[in-house]
């Protein structure tokens, strides 16, 4: 047993509301420079839907993850041999119009242009070329809640095996959104794919990074993630992704785009697993059985030989801690409500998932849905969002875990329900799911409530036995001379550098008084 | 005291000097970029811009500049007594010489020109790129291109029973690198081979300077490696 631990995630999807505040956030703190505009290291996803980038759930199309081959786990892409083969030009690599291609206005015409009759418009210019660009026609979000035509939408992946005539009536519609960010995968193919091994995986708290210094943008990483959350930077050359915020992490705050979500629907927190067994747990030979093979690896943080065995890796105690306390424990293994996203592309990935109930207020009141033993709330099987649907999101296709999930969110609602309705406890619900009165209370809490200190259980790293001079090095982090700092040091150089000029015109509107 | 003579020549500069001075920015200055500035030591591959005739056009270029160079590498450098003991006669190397480079020269020529063309007209390849991937594009073609018309005044020398040009090339290489420069073994050859000469001495000379860096990086480690990797902030006990 090799114990490392891992920072992680729950993206509690029943509260998302698709407002895009972490997607703006994220944005804004990490990717708003030149070459990265088309980059969102957090989107949120309309579904059905097929993505950003273009059908990136589609593997036979873009080769992402592992698969198995003779039992034995390969890059969907292809081995070393032919990555080596494929270097000059990478056969999966998505162009950026399958992301799409950035854009801005030209707002200085507005206040510039000539008197005229008609209002001067801001025309859009392609943040690449600078170019006016005649029509947007795709964007970061251009489905955003159900967008466009459902034949368009309906090439969704996870719509296979689903009956999708049907859900393109209106009646039937449902929509559900899905935040998406880096899975920080415990067996993650962008890792294994990089040529230059600049991507690594950090063993303290399993975030993975791109060594900036090390890629020489061979670009494989970026096909290689069946996400498609590693992204090539045009300008610099060198691939990106998110960084779980490691700087602010590792000072116990959480992610940016966790700390901004108006919902509350993001929880971080430490999970301790068994490093030993990646590979065969990865290795499972039938997809559907992925997801419990998963929950497999994690090691219960209350157990004395787990944390002996984890003090003997020097794991430290604050960290055993965090992970008894850990979110993501609870939801994923103590109550079975979170799933991992496409267990399937066998990364085992660490951003989970607790499946959305559907509203379906209007129909409850018309009587028209099967209800439990309340004779108010409505049985999973009744619900608006196919849970094969939600199966094909998170477990492979397989739709018990997520019934049951589904079905202990409806108990944990109609015990709630009679506390606060009918004044006296009605465990009927309860009994049928296997919770008792107390893991109910204390998922309220998590759920519903969502207090901060809850959502968010992280230690702070510890730097200080890192180092031979902890006190020396104080005051110099962040500050380098060289090219590792953003603006360099030097006015000369005689290598290439980054530019930094925008293709947004930068001349200034006359003022007002000319 | 004796009198210490200078020879000011053009030619001995070109093929007596002019080597060191390049081979020497070649060598220190990708050492300097790779210790100081490793953040632009890149491919800079713009295969996400367009991905259009990319497998075509970047495989033909790439493995026809690759070939030339180990080519000219072999050809040049290795020592005339390898030959002899596998029995290949001078005019037989120079055939070889010729008709292999020349064909990977004619694939590497369409392969470049086809990027060249996507660089210059792809209107988002056009607009990232630096001032230094179209010259040293322009660079390398251009070299190329007196690279191929040698092929055809050699295939006049074969013609004639002579492989001596290729001969005096190899041994003016082989000087080069022995420290022992003998400019005069290229005095007499043909103008054709001695541009070609010059441009490609000068490809060494700007290759530190241009995103030609990534050839040192080819992955080839990565053939051997474990598939994942962890790096770790602890202290390790390592060597200091």
């Amino acid at each position: 047993m090799k114990v490392r631990a891992q920072f992680a995630f729950v993206f509690n999807m029943d509260k998302c509301i698709g407002c895009h505040t972490c997607s703006v956030t994220c944005k804004n703190t990490w990717t708003n420079r030149k070459g990265v505009e088309y980059v969102w290291f957090n989107n949120v996803e309309s579904k059905p839907g097929i993505g950003y980038p273009k059908n990136w759930e589609d593997q036979e199309r873009w080769k992402g993850g592992w698969e198995l081959r003779d039992g034995k786990l390969e890059l969907k892409s292809g081995g070393r041999a032919s990555k080596l083969l494929n270097i000059f030009a990478n056969p999966d690599l998505p162009q950026i119009d399958d992301y799409y291609e950035p854009f801005t206005y030209n707002y200085a015409r507005l206040q510039n242009a000539p008197l005229s009759e008609a209002a001067p418009t801001a025309r859009p210019l392609s943040m690449i070329t600078g170019d006016p660009m005649e029509k947007i026609t795709w964007g970061p979000n251009w489905e955003d809640d159900l967008a466009g035509e459902f034949a368009k939408r309906s090439v969704d992946k996870n719509l296979d095996n689903v009956q999708k005539d049907m859900l393109g009536q209106f009646e039937n519609t449902f929509n559900l959104y899905l935040p998406r960010i880096c899975n920080h995968c415990m067996n993650p193919a962008c890792v294994a794919a990089c040529p230059s091994g600049s991507l690594y995986k950090r063993e303290e708290d399993g975030i993975v990074l791109v060594d900036q210094d090390k890629c020489r943008g061979w670009r494989f990483c970026q096909s290689a993630c069946p996400y498609k959350k590693v992204f090539y930077n045009w300008e610099s050359g060198k691939a990106e992704k998110c960084i779980a915020c490691y700087p602010r992490v590792e000072s116990g705050m959480p992610t940016v785009c966790s700390e901004s979500c108006v919902g509350r629907i993001r929880y971080n927190g430490i999970m301790l697993y068994d490093a030993d067994r990646i590979e065969e747990l990865a290795s499972t030979a039938n997809e559907q059985d992925l997801y419990e093979a998963h929950c497999k690896i994690f090691l219960d943080p209350n157990d004395p030989a787990v944390i002996a065995a984890a003090r003997a890796e020097g794991i430290n105690e604050d960290w055993i801690i965090a992970a008894q306390k850990s979110p993501i424990w609870k939801m994923a293994i103590e109550w079975k409500i979170a799933f991992p996203l496409h267990p399937e592309f066998r990364t085992l990935p660490m951003v989970w998932y607790v499946p959305p109930l559907s509203p379906v207020q209007s129909q409850i009141d018309q009587g028209s849905l099967p209800v439990g033993p309340d004779g108010a709330i409505p049985l999973a099987s009744a619900m608006r969002t196919p849970t094969k649907y939600l199966a094909n999101l998170m477990t492979a296709g397989k739709e018990e875990p997520i019934r049951n999930a589904l079905n202990r969110m409806i108990a944990m609602r109609s015990y709630y329900r009679s506390l606060n309705v009918e004044g006296k406890a009605d465990t009927r619900a309860l009994e049928t799911v296997g919770l008792t009165e107390d893991q109910v209370k204390e998922m309220y809490r998590y759920l519903a409530l969502a207090a901060y200190e809850d959502r968010f259980v992280i230690p702070t790293s510890h730097q200080e036995e890192r180092m031979d001079d902890a006190y020396g090095f104080q005051g110099q982090n962040g500050f380098t001379f060289g090219n590792d700092s953003s603006l360099g040091i030097s006015k000369i150089t005689l290598f290439p550098r980054r530019r930094k000029e925008t293709p947004e015109p930068a001349e200034l509107a006359p003022s007002a008084d000319k | 005291m004796n009198e210490v003579t200078f020879d000011w020549s053009l030619n001995y500069f070109l093929f007596g000097l002019y080597p060191y001075i390049a081979l020497s920015v070649f060598v220190i200055g990708s050492w300097i970029r790779f210790d100081r500035e490793q953040y632009g030591w890149t491919s800079a591959s713009s295969q996400i811009l367009s991905t259009a005739n990319m497998r075509l056009a970047s495989n033909l270029f790439h493995i026809g500049v690759i070939g030339i160079f180990f080519g000219h590498l072999i050809g040049l450098l290795a020592p005339f007594a390898i030959w002899h003991t596998i029995g290949l006669s001078s005019l037989g190397k120079q055939s070889i010489a010729m008709y292999g480079g020349g064909f990977l020269g004619v694939l590497a020529m369409i392969g470049g020109l086809m990027l060249l063309s996507r660089r210059l007209t792809n209107r988002r390849v056009r607009a990232t790129s630096r001032t230094s991937d179209i010259f040293i594009l322009v660079w390398v073609l251009v070299t190329l291109f007196f690279g191929l018309a040698t092929t055809f005044t050699t295939f006049h020398h074969a013609a004639e029973g002579s492989a001596d040009t290729m001969m005096s090339l190899a041994q003016w290489a082989k000087s080069i690198v022995l420290f022992d420069a003998k400019p005069e073994l290229v005095a007499k050859v043909e103008p054709v081979f001695q541009i070609h000469l010059a441009l490609g001495l000068t490809l060494f000379l700007l290759f530190p300077f241009t995103r030609l860096v990534h050839i040192w990086s080819f992955p080839i480690g990565y053939l051997t490696r474990s598939y994942q990797i962890v790096r770790t902030k602890r202290n390790l006990p390592i060597a200091r």
